[in-house]
């Protein structure tokens, strides 16, 4: 299955004078779980949105499951879309929500649904208003994975639960996914729990394409430095992602692989998801792309502690 | 995705069945819950270790090797097992699994799932007693010249690393797990 589970292309979007989002060029590969990282405003409901056809693109193209025009009826079919805070309607019960869906979709798996809720103890004559914040995740949850999707599109799922219901809505995700071999692109401020999930990075920063790639690759090419303050400044020229510089000592997140050679006086260490992706939150100016986009990172700011 | 192999069969979520419940049995898992244990191991992940997911189920896999836990025809646990304790990326599992096979320590059944095929054996003991010996008189030198404890433990890694790396292999921390393998019987 190597076909790109979503391709956008020079993708923007514009509301009234501002662009939300602006020569998006990406390919995520499906068989993967992607998380989509950036501030608040930077543009991922957006992209979101664009990849599962609630918007309509100002600039460039999006195509879903190997190269479906986003928006359309196939397009459509194949993917299941939760928005962010998982919403379902409090005053039905959780039967006239599966009801509903069924009836709004060609496709619904009711005995899988049915299944599914009995496994978790959500009563099917239960208020959807009257569930607990993760038996709602879940049921909104159930009505997208009864859809039997090839993509499953998440929109910050998690930030309103509790550690238990992230955890146990994460294991339902990933479960999907080993079971059913669904997609997955979610949106998430909590890094912690990319940390498990995420083999593939997406980073926006103000409507741009920060970062995109698979996480091996980027944990792979990134290394922190640590070393005497006094010879930071000699690595002006290397790729240096993020400076944290103390009085004696100083942490420079550098592109660089394990075989690069390590500079006398200095330690290397191999960084995870977390730490990286922060590093280059911290620095919007920063970049990691495939392909030529590479060679935009020079001058990063400076955080001084 | 090849997911399959180290999975059970794949009528029952074709089938429309829930997911867990492939596995037959009793089948009475949840999305939250733990089944029936079909291995004799579970995997637990420590977040602050710093060690990637993956490495840390290799490394309890050869740890309960070591230990006794698991030998050879044991079954270890399923990928989708793993994925709903610990709610992890089901590739990570899949390459856990693939770097054991390509240890040598387990073998991929189709249809099945994954086995254990080797032993890892220590060396021998009264080899070890002699290794012993001579490290705690290392220690007593470096006791004597006034070292505490932690600074042995930064001293003895710092050398190890540096061991590791001059034998010419490609990191520090993959010269480590080489060099605990040696002992596949």
């Amino acid at each position: 299955m190597n076909v790109n589970i979503i391709e956008t292309r020079g993708l923007g979007k514009r509301y009234g004078s501002t662009w939300a989002l602006r020569e998006c060029s990406l390919a995520v590969p499906a068989g993967h779980v992607a998380a989509l990282v950036g501030p608040n405003g930077a543009g991922k409901t957006t992209l979101l949105n664009l990849a599962v056809g609630l918007a309509e693109p100002a600039a460039g193209t999006v195509t879903v499951l190997g190269g479906l025009a986003a928006g359309s009826p196939a397009a459509l079919d194949g993917i299941a879309f939760v928005a962010q805070d998982t919403p379902v309607y409090k005053n039905l019960a959780a039967a006239e929500m599966l009801h509903l869906t069924r009836n709004l979709n060609r496709r619904f798996d009711q005995p899988y649904a049915e299944a599914r809720l009995a496994e978790l103890g959500i009563p099917l004559n239960r208020k959807a208003g009257k569930l607990s914040g993760g038996q709602r995740a879940q049921l909104a949850l159930t009505l997208a994975l009864a859809r039997r999707p090839r993509l499953l599109v998440l929109d910050e799922p998690v930030a309103m639960l509790d550690p238990v219901a992230r955890h146990d809505f994460m294991a339902s995700v990933m479960t999907a996914m080993a079971a059913e071999g669904v997609s997955v692109v979610l949106s998430s401020h909590v890094l912690a729990d990319l940390e498990r999930v995420a083999d593939y990075l997406i980073v926006l920063s103000r409507g741009r394409v920060q970062v995109a790639g698979e996480v091996d690759g980027l944990l792979a090419s990134h290394r922190m430095l640590t070393g005497p303050t006094a010879e930071a400044d000699r690595y002006a020229e290397r790729p240096v992602v993020h400076v944290q510089r103390g009085g004696a000592q100083t942490h420079l997140l550098v592109r660089a692989s394990a075989d690069d050679p390590v500079p006398p006086g200095w330690e290397a260490h191999p960084v995870g998801l977390e730490e990286l992706t922060l590093a280059y939150l911290r620095e919007p100016g920063a970049g990691a792309l495939p392909g030529p986009a590479r060679a935009q990172n020079t001058q990063p700011s400076e955080v001084t502690r | 995705m090849d997911i399959d192999k180290a999975t059970s069969g794949g009528a029952g979520a074709a089938g429309g069945v829930p997911p867990a419940d492939a596995g037959g049995g009793n089948g009475s898992t949840t999305p939250s819950g733990r089944p029936a244990a079909a291995s004799p191991i579970e995997f637990r992940l420590d977040a602050a270790s710093g060690v990637p997911t993956y490495l840390q189920l290799v490394q309890q896999v050869e740890h309960a090797m070591r230990l006794g836990y698991l030998k050879p025809g044991d079954q270890l646990p399923r990928v989708r097992d793993v994925v709903a304790w610990l709610a992890i990326n089901p590739n990570t599992v899949l390459k856990a699994y693939k770097e054991l096979e390509v240890k040598g320590l387990a073998a991929g059944r189709p249809g099945q799932g994954t086995f254990i095929r080797a032993t890892l054996s220590q060396v021998a003991l009264p080899e070890l007693a002699g290794l012993h010996k001579s490290l705690l008189g290392w220690l007593a030198t470096a006791d004597g010249a006034g070292l505490d404890e932690d600074g042995i433990v930064a001293l003895f890694t710092s050398a190890l690393r540096d061991f590791y790396k001059r034998r010419g292999s490609t990191g520090a921390r993959r010269g480590a797990a080489d060099g605990e393998t040696e002992g596949i019987a």
